[in-house]
């Protein structure tokens, strides 16, 4: 059964996968992916996580447009709302 | 270190596919034979590898078809665990000189040789993403990167298939995961009857390759010993392309 989404709920998967990936800095809703050394691969991991755990799907469109840690929170909770 | 889990062979009850099923459990890798209607072939394949004290399981999938290739990863990823390596190997041909060929052989060709083998990458590149591991192996041919006429869509699809190689491997190489490709020339399979006869004159080693001679490169592909050899095509044909 995938977790229910919360914002507080995403927000931690969120930033435990982070972690798990080595994203280099302190993960915050404000910190940027660039700023964190992420990158596309590793944000392809972000939903895939994202996607086993909530069982919300993010394409690489719904993707291509994120900046930030808390843009990544919004639309997963847009999209499972 | 190669962490634990299985191998998935495509296409794998007779010629190529089944002698690489049975190379990678002769490595120790746990194999999925996968098959789409000869469970016969597929079973004789497990047989083999059974009886050499190897594990296997037959596994049905169209592998056209991106539910049936789910269901294929998960049967694996149940029985024998996480897929670490994937070889694809499922191919067809349905020759025609172009002005002739059917735009359904076109297509049908296409979809099994080189769309299909997306779908596959596609799902097993997530968990190999996680896992910091992971060996595909493709296998093209030398039609494709040189000519050969009447197979413009078995060409165009095995040429697909080497871009694919390449792009996929240079995304996913950062992961410890390999693409590789392995082109083989003539080889003695049901795949090339009716095409190998009287060519064998024109092959340096001066005879057809034998479906173990291809699988043994699969197996190198697929072992530590590659963990540096990615986005890269094995020539695989007795020095044809020389």
């Amino acid at each position: 059964m995938p977790t229910q989404v919360t914002d507080e709920a995403v927000q931690k998967v969120i930033f435990d996968g982070l972690e798990e990936i080595g994203a280099e800095g302190e993960v915050s809703r404000d910190a940027t992916f660039e700023s964190l050394d992420v990158d596309s691969l590793d944000l392809v991991e972000v939903a895939q996580i994202i996607e086993d755990e909530f069982g919300v799907e993010l394409d690489g469109d719904a993707m291509k447009d994120v900046k930030t840690v808390g843009d990544v929170i919004d639309l997963v909770v847009a999209r499972a709302g | 270190m190669t962490p634990e889990g299985c191998a998935i062979v495509t296409g794998a009850t007779r010629g190529i596919g089944a002698a690489t099923a049975r190379a990678l459990a002769d490595a120790g890798w746990p194999v999925a034979v996968n098959y789409r209607s000869d469970a016969e072939g597929a079973q004789a394949v497990v047989s083999d590898i059974e009886s050499a004290g190897g594990r296997a399981i037959a596994v049905e999938a169209d592998v056209t078809d991106p539910e049936a290739v789910d269901a294929l990863f998960e049967r694996a990823e149940e029985d024998l665990g996480g897929v670490m390596v994937l070889v694809n190997n499922a191919g067809m041909r349905a020759d025609g000189l172009a002005p002739q060929l059917k735009p359904e052989e076109w297509d049908a060709v296409l979809n099994t040789n080189l769309s299909a083998a997306f779908k596959t990458t596609r799902r097993a590149l997530r968990p190999m993403l996680r896992a910091r591991f992971g060996r595909i192996v493709n296998v093209a041919s030398i039609v494709g990167p040189r000519a050969n006429a009447g197979q413009s869509n078995y060409a165009a699809s095995k040429a697909g298939l080497i871009g694919m190689t390449k792009t996929v491997a240079v995304e996913v190489a950062r992961r410890g995961i390999t693409v590789n490709a392995v082109a083989p020339g003539l080889v003695d399979t049901q795949l090339t009857e009716g095409i190998s006869d009287g060519l064998a004159d024109e092959i340096p080693a001066r005879r057809t390759g034998t479906p173990e001679e291809i699988a043994a490169c699969v197996r190198f592909l697929a072992s530590d010993d590659a963990s540096y050899v990615t986005g890269t095509v094995l020539t695989v044909d007795g020095g044809l392309s020389a």
